[in-house]
């Protein structure tokens, strides 16, 4: 009894240890945008606040929090509300399977690719219900947009997903990454290029990021799914979205750029010169890459336009993953050095 | 072979990794803003700012009340009443320019036979009441004396082009 007691304690510890830093990364990770964004347009950026601005998004959630939840009269009040919870509970949960470091996971489960997508599709729901109990024409067609956007480029993150399935012959993330062992070249995004690309590319698409926000599409629906969502209901959303972001990129680093593998591994002087660096550091700087790539593709592109979004992901994102799953699956077959052996 | 080549472009990614490339010379590239309380943009001589009246070195006021200015103003924002003073001078009892109407076009100074009224290169005020907006000779007396180094100094270098 008191042993369970002290479990059900320890996991509580082990989660709060995951979420704490998550959310303050977001919070930061806010501020990182603004800043890359302002640098890539010829600004500085938020600079005020604190020094160098670092308290900005302190100011920030500081804001939301104490701002008004407005419920318009004509929106369906419980399914309101539920939708931001409904956002934010699977990707937070969706943290629990993702490995830090070797047998650094809250639940090493067999099947934890399965489980990171069941998680990610869940999200939808949020944004759909959102859409729908908003009562306003443009949220209704933002979250139109939104679920079939999601849904659409679900197919195509699925085969890449495969494609790696193939590739380790696991589903339990923490053997997807020892399988990668070895320099940078060993790991999957050279044998599952088009894979890795298309990956990234629906894994923008999935958090409705930029150039695929048509979900939220300023200049044409207002915000999209969430108009009608004001202070804590709305930073709801928005720490949703952003986690699904570090979770994309996690999963990326995870998949294709292996982990917390040190990419110098084998190689003669660099190998043993950076051997005490802990697996987390290269985790982390991995994870902090991608990000970066989410807001340098925000700052480059614009807005693609609706059809075309379906067009890339029916027409071009599958069959490219199709094809490659096969080209994936020969390698296998014929265990082709060094990554299929 | 054109199609091929157009897939490959296509697939390489290659206009987007054109663009991608454009923003991140720009990201590294050095930044022209300007941290604006701690630092402002230059300001030309013949910047047309706030008005002031001035004074001679020996602190007798400027303005013998001629009302040319008033004449000249296209926005009718300047209002003079005039008096003799004790020593029999033509002084002006009353000068006052709304700011709200005038148009900063600097007609007042240029038309202004003793230098009185100029146009200094303040441009950071503000009222906070209703009437404020309304500057009397007392108040624009003071930023002459206040400001009278930079009026003169302003001066003195677009002297040359006048």
């Amino acid at each position: 009894m008191f042993n369970d007691l002290l479990l059900i304690l320890w996991i509580i510890i082990k989660i709060i240890v995951i979420v704490v830093p998550l959310l303050l990364g977001v919070a930061y990770l806010t501020f990182f945008e603004r800043k890359v964004i302002g640098l890539m347009q010829s600004r500085i950026g938020p600079n005020r606040v604190g020094p160098w601005g670092l308290l900005q998004p302190i100011a920030d959630v500081l804001k939301l929090l104490t701002k008004e939840i407005i419920i318009p009269s004509a929106s369906n009040r419980y399914l309101f509300v539920i939708a931001p919870m409904l956002t934010i509970t699977p990707a937070l949960a969706a943290w629990a399977v993702i490995p830090f470091s070797q047998g650094m996971a809250l639940a090493n489960i067999n099947a934890g690719v399965l489980y990171l997508f069941a998680l990610g599709s869940l999200s939808v729901y949020g944004v759909l219900v959102a859409g729908w109990a908003s009562n306003s024409k443009y949220a209704f067609l933002g979250a139109m947009r939104a679920a079939a956007q999601t849904i659409s480029y679900e197919i195509a993150m699925g085969f890449s997903f495969v494609g790696i399935l193939l590739a380790a012959g696991s589903m339990n993330l923490q053997d997807i990454v020892l399988k990668q062992q070895g320099g940078f070249w060993h790991w999957y995004w050279l044998p599952l290029l088009p894979l890795f690309v298309t990956y990234w590319i629906s894994g923008v698409a999935e958090t409705n990021r930029l150039p695929f926000d048509v979900a939220e599409g300023e200049s044409e629906i207002v915000a999209g799914f969430h108009v009608e969502y004001s202070g804590i209901t709305f930073a709801l959303f928005f720490l949703a979205e952003y986690i699904n972001m570090i979770m994309v990129s996690t999963i990326a680093a995870l998949l294709f750029l292996g982990g917390w593998l040190s990419p110098f591994e084998g190689i003669p002087l660099l190998g043993p010169l950076f051997a005490w660096v802990p697996g987390i550091i290269w985790l982390f700087l991995k994870i902090g890459g991608f990000l970066f790539l989410y807001i340098w593709l925000r700052a480059t592109f614009p807005r693609y336009r609706y059809d075309q979004i379906m067009r890339l992901g029916w027409k071009v994102l599958i069959p490219v993953t199709l094809v490659w799953v096969v080209v994936v699956s020969l390698g296998v077959e014929f265990k082709i050095a060094p990554w299929f052996i | 072979m054109k199609k091929l080549l157009h897939y490959l472009k296509t697939f390489s990614l290659w206009e987007l990794l054109k663009g991608l490339k454009l923003t991140g010379r720009y990201f590294v590239d050095k930044k022209v803003t300007v941290q604006f309380p701690e630092e402002e943009t230059p300001r030309s001589p013949r910047f047309r700012g706030l008005h002031a009246l001035r004074r001679y070195p020996n602190g007798e006021e400027r303005c013998i009340a001629c009302k040319l200015c008033e004449a000249v103003c296209p926005a009718l924002a300047i209002t003079i009443a005039a008096e003799p003073r004790e020593d029999g001078s033509r002084r002006t009892t009353k000068y006052e320019i709304d700011l709200f109407k005038c148009v900063y076009c600097g007609f007042c100074e240029e038309s202004c036979p003793v230098d009185s009224i100029v146009l200094t290169d303040l441009q950071h005020y503000h009222f906070e009441n209703r009437g404020e907006q309304i500057v009397t000779k007392e108040k624009l007396l003071a930023i002459g004396d206040k400001y009278e180094n930079e009026i003169a100094k302003a001066r003195k270098e677009d002297a040359p082009f006048r």
